[in-house]
């Protein structure tokens, strides 16, 4: 069955990369613009997988997973943090959002595509 | 076109409009408004130009980006207090990052030149701190390369997820699956530590653990990768079966910075770089052609969308007419049906006009930049303010009066604003007001050019022209003629072409640009306080909303805009003044009222007021009048039909309309019936208040 | 160029023929765009007398013309068998009404006579040229110079 990705990010390049990029590996990509467009969507939709940037207006990444663990639906879904940081104190904040991996910008096609497959566990 | 090369394009379009918010961020400042939502949305847009930027490649633009971006965080976070050297730099940058991204996007080489300078004043408020330093440092990595033989070697891998492994979302599962696709695995799970019941099973606690043992593998490296999230939120071990082969021990549990995700970090570095030098022989294989901007269609195909709309409107408009006076039985449904269509037919409507019609503020955006230049170019201090940014203009218009604007405010600047001293030495400010303003006015829009400067030198003007054989020397000019010579081809009072001017573009060539695109321009000056230009251009299609009157028996419409509100006077509220004006009382106030049938010629007289209906005005340029109908039916919107290609201004109009019956409805210009003049009476003065109509017929 | 010599650049034209103010006159043919049977137009407020109104041509505001008015002759008094031409010229669509259309006439370019020269007045500035049948002859309206402002500000 295809997985469906849900992709958070104000920016509409990074938006339109990751769609072209996971629609090509066989995922089915939904996009939102914001965190409060994100979680809106997530209520809505079924979603093997979020991706999310960290700075975003309205609501962040942080506030995104804060938001999705804190609920009721669907809240251990693997979440994936888009970010443009590294370095240690941003593993240890997405650790406390609870976030299940990241992936810095700018991110490699195959590196983004192989990390959703194992966390998806999709072929 | 390749697929990179629309992701590029959306990139840029993006880009676009970042760069808008960030000088609009950047405005505000400069205006005074520091507060932390503005400085954040600067800080945002920088950052995202560098976020989504990185993706392409483009080093030069992403490493500005990312100084800039630092020190507007400094001065987010308050480390930096902005002062007028800061807030000077940060304008500098933004006009810099804007040209990064345009040299980017042309596929040029960057210049160094004019980027090296402003990006050092940046770093220069970064003090002398080093780049940031990255809190993730790198340990020696002592890794098993040196290990194992070609046919691979057979590692074990035991892991103990703890409760935050399960709670961020990752699965035992898929980490297993993840594994076993690395080569041939066994697994055995150890189920010891389970309780008997099953109500005292917390998931959370962790009490599953695994043992791998994966066979044919060159190295750890791919089996630390599946890890490389969850290193710390399980116990993990990873050790090859021999144990004889002295390998250390690779990773544990809780050691932070651990090479686990260091290697996951370096895999995934090595391969982004591969991937990016890729891109950047791509980019350079490219062909210079530029890619197509995001809408490219015919234009008379969207002119035919446009009219079949509005008359998409009119019909629906038509059989709701038809409907009511059918009488037919049991209609309810049909009339939602009916609305429904109505919404419909709106969303159309509004989509294509979206398609056209954008707001004219990147264009005056873009003017604030030129302006900035040409100040500096010239040596004035000048400021620019911008009103009327939010009014929009049909697309093709906006980018067809991107030359003229930008001629006109460099001319405003480099002849119209004088040197600051002789400013002040004529007692006004030093610094320059240039203010450049849009507005729609019922039918048009009218853009403004008004500078506080020195004003048309008419008799040097006219001395110039003369000179130049285009008038006679004892020509017998107006005033208006005068200023309209600034028009003429062959004209152009910079005798000195300043670097500025360049070669000389006359003014002639903003005027036929203008006129190209169906608009007039009108100028009015006084000397020793300034020179007003007045761009009129006309509006292909408008939907207004308009009070469908009766006037003399004939329908028109008055756009709902204008009108404050609807009176039926009562004697006591009339009061005659002279002849045969008659003023309202209202809320304590006299309004004066115009008989509108007599405007528009239908009576000779101004009649009696009582029973008529009046329309209380108000407008931009006007004050408060009463404009007197016969009867007002309702209130509907109409598609404005623009009678200019055809006829010409006719005085009080601005338009027409086709009602639901096919008829004809006239469209009032209030303004203009309220000033009583033509619009164009300043540049076509022929007889004074008669100005009845400029149309070619 | 004159308009003439453009004109005859072709082997082979064809005009439609009408009577306005008594008088027959021409169009060439690609510069119409139909013919119409006359229909009430909306009235134009301060326009002069040869601008009759506006009409509804399918979702477009076109103006009529009161061709004999604006030729200098007496102003006709439409009704239903007065015929409207719709004209195109330079981008602009307008009507012109008339009296009647006779017929389309076909001539070689070459029958096309220059306007005999004389004393001019509105109706000579506006002819760019005869074509004589038989007896008579007919006038070939030149349309831009028949709708060209009186007075023209520096555009």
């Amino acid at each position: 069955m295809t997985k469906r990705i849900l992709a958070i990010d104000d920016s509409r390049t990074i938006r339109s990369l990751l769609t072209q990029t996971l629609q090509k590996a066989g995922f089915e990509v939904s996009t939102a613009v914001d965190g409060v467009d994100g979680i809106e969507k997530f209520q809505h939709e079924d979603a093997d997988l979020v991706i999310t940037d960290v700075n975003m207006p309205n609501k962040d990444g942080f506030g995104v997973i804060a938001d999705i663990r804190g609920g009721t639906r669907n809240r251990t879904v693997p979440v994936l943090v888009l970010t443009t940081e590294s370095g240690a104190a941003l593993k240890e904040r997405a650790r406390q959002a609870g976030a299940t991996g990241w992936i810095v910008k700018p991110f490699d096609d195959e590196a983004l595509v192989a990390v959703i497959r194992r966390l998806t566990g999709a072929a | 076109m390749t697929a990179d090369m629309t992701m590029r394009d959306v990139f840029f379009e993006e880009c676009e409009d970042l760069i808008a918010a960030l000088t609009e961020g950047l405005t505000a400042m400069r205006d005074g408004s520091t507060d932390s939502e503005t400085v954040n949305a600067v800080f945002r847009a920088v950052h995202s130009v560098k976020g989504a930027a990185g993706a392409f490649a483009l080093d030069d633009l992403v490493g500005f980006a990312h100084t800039f971006e630092t020190v507007l965080d400094h001065v987010r976070s308050q480390r930096l207090a902005l002062d007028d050297r800061i807030l000077h730099v940060l304008q500098r940058s933004g006009d810099i990052l804007a040209d990064l991204i345009e040299t980017a996007r042309e596929e040029l080489p960057t210049n160094s030149a004019q980027v090296d300078p402003v990006l050092a004043d940046l770093q220069s408020f970064l003090g002398d701190a080093p780049a940031e330093a990255e809190d993730f440092t790198f340990e020696a990595l002592t890794l098993a390369f040196d290990g194992p033989a070609d046919a691979g070697s057979t590692y074990v891998v035991d892991f103990t997820p703890n409760a935050a492994f399960y709670t961020s979302g990752n699965d035992p599962v898929l980490i297993i699956a993840a594994l076993q696709s690395l080569g041939t695995t066994r697994v055995t799970v150890d189920l010891s530590r389970l309780p008997t019941g099953l109500d005292a099973l917390h998931w959370q606690d962790g009490l599953l653990s695994w043992q791998l043992e994966i066979e044919g593998l060159g190295s750890d490296l791919p089996i630390l990768e599946v890890f490389e999230f969850v290193d710390d939120l399980c116990a993990l071990q990873v050790k090859l079966l021999d144990e004889d082969t002295a390998v250390p021990d690779i990773a544990t549990a809780t050691a932070p910075d651990s090479p686990v995700e260091q290697d996951g970090m370096d895999a995934a570095a090595g391969m982004a770089g591969d991937m990016s030098d890729q891109k950047a022989r791509n980019a350079a294989d490219k062909g210079s052609t530029r890619a197509a901007s995001s809408l490219r269609v015919n234009p008379e195909r969207i002119d035919r969308l446009i009219n079949a709309v509005g008359e998409l409107i009119i019909n629906q408009s038509v059989i709701s007419q038809r409907l009511q006076h059918a009488n037919l039985p049991n209609t309810a449904e049909l009339f939602a049906d009916l609305d429904d269509y109505k919404l419909l037919a709106r969303e159309i409507q509004e989509g294509v006009m979206a398609i056209r019609a954008q707001p004219v503020k990147p264009l005056f955006q873009r003017m604030l930049r030129i302006a900035r230049e040409a100040a500096d170019a010239t040596g004035k201090v000048v400021e620019l303010i911008t009103e009327g940014e939010a009014t929009e203009v049909d697309k093709t218009v906006i980018e067809r009066l991107a030359d003229p604007l930008t001629h006109m405010i460099r001319n405003a600047i480099d002849h119209g604003i004088e040197a600051p001293d002789l400013r002040t030495a004529a007692g006004k400010n030093r610094q320059g007001r240039l203010r450049l303003a849009a507005r729609q006015r019922s039918g048009s829009i009218v853009i403004e050019i008004a500078d506080d400067g020195a004003g048309l030198n008419r008799p040097r003007i006219r001395e110039i022209a003369v000179s130049k054989g285009l008038v006679a020397e004892d020509a017998q000019l107006s005033e208006t003629e005068i200023d309209h010579l600034l028009f003429a081809p062959g004209f152009s009072t910079a005798k000195e072409v300043t670097n500025l001017s360049g070669r000389g573009v006359g003014m002639d060539v903003v005027k036929t640009a203008i006129t190209a695109l169906g608009g007039r321009v009108a100028i009015s000056s006084q000397f020793g306080q300034g020179t007003t230009f007045s761009i009129t251009l006309p509006l292909t299609l408008a939907v207004m909303d308009g009070m469908i009157i009766n006037l003399g028996g004939q329908t028109m419409v008055v756009p709902i805009s204008s009108i404050v509100e609807t009176i039926r006077p009562k004697d006591a509220d009339l009061s005659q003044i002279g002849l045969n004006n008659t003023l309202l009382r209202i809320r304590g106030e006299y309004v004066p009222i115009i008989d509108l049938a007599e405007r528009m010629g239908q009576v000779a007289t101004l009649r009696d007021m009582t029973d008529r209906v009046l329309l209380l005005i108000q407008t931009d340029s006007v004050p408060q009048c009463a404009l007197a109908v016969d009867d007002i039916f309702d209130q509907r919107q109409v598609v404005v039909k623009s009678m200019q290609g055809n006829y010409g201004e006719i005085s009080g109009i601005s338009g027409a309309t086709i009602l639901g019956d096919g008829k004809i409805a006239l469209i009032i210009d209030p303004e203009a019936v309220a000033q009583g003049n033509s619009v164009y009476a300043v540049t076509n003065s022929q007889n004074g208040r008669d100005v009845s109509y400029v149309a070619a017929c | 160029m004159s308009q003439l010599a453009e004109l005859q650049k072709s082997e082979r034209l064809e005009f439609v023929t009408l009577v306005a103010g008594g008088q027959n006159f021409c169009i060439e043919i690609t510069q119409i765009r139909e013919i119409r049977r006359w229909t009430p137009v909306t009235v134009l407020p301060h326009s002069p007398d040869h601008v009759l109104g506006v009409i509804n041509l399918r979702g477009a505001v076109i103006p009529i013309i009161d061709l004999a008015a604006k030729l200098g002759f007496a102003k006709i008094m439409p009704t239903e068998r007065h015929v409207i031409i719709i004209i195109a010229v330079e981008d602009r669509i307008i009507g012109l009404l008339v009296e009647s259309v006779s017929e389309i006439l076909g001539v070689d370019s070459h029958t096309v006579r220059e306007t005999p020269r004389g004393p001019e007045d509105t109706t000579t500035r506006a002819i760019l040229g005869i074509i004589p049948l038989g007896d008579d002859m007919t006038k070939i309206i030149s349309l831009s110079a028949l709708l060209a402002p009186a007075s023209q500000v520096a555009a």
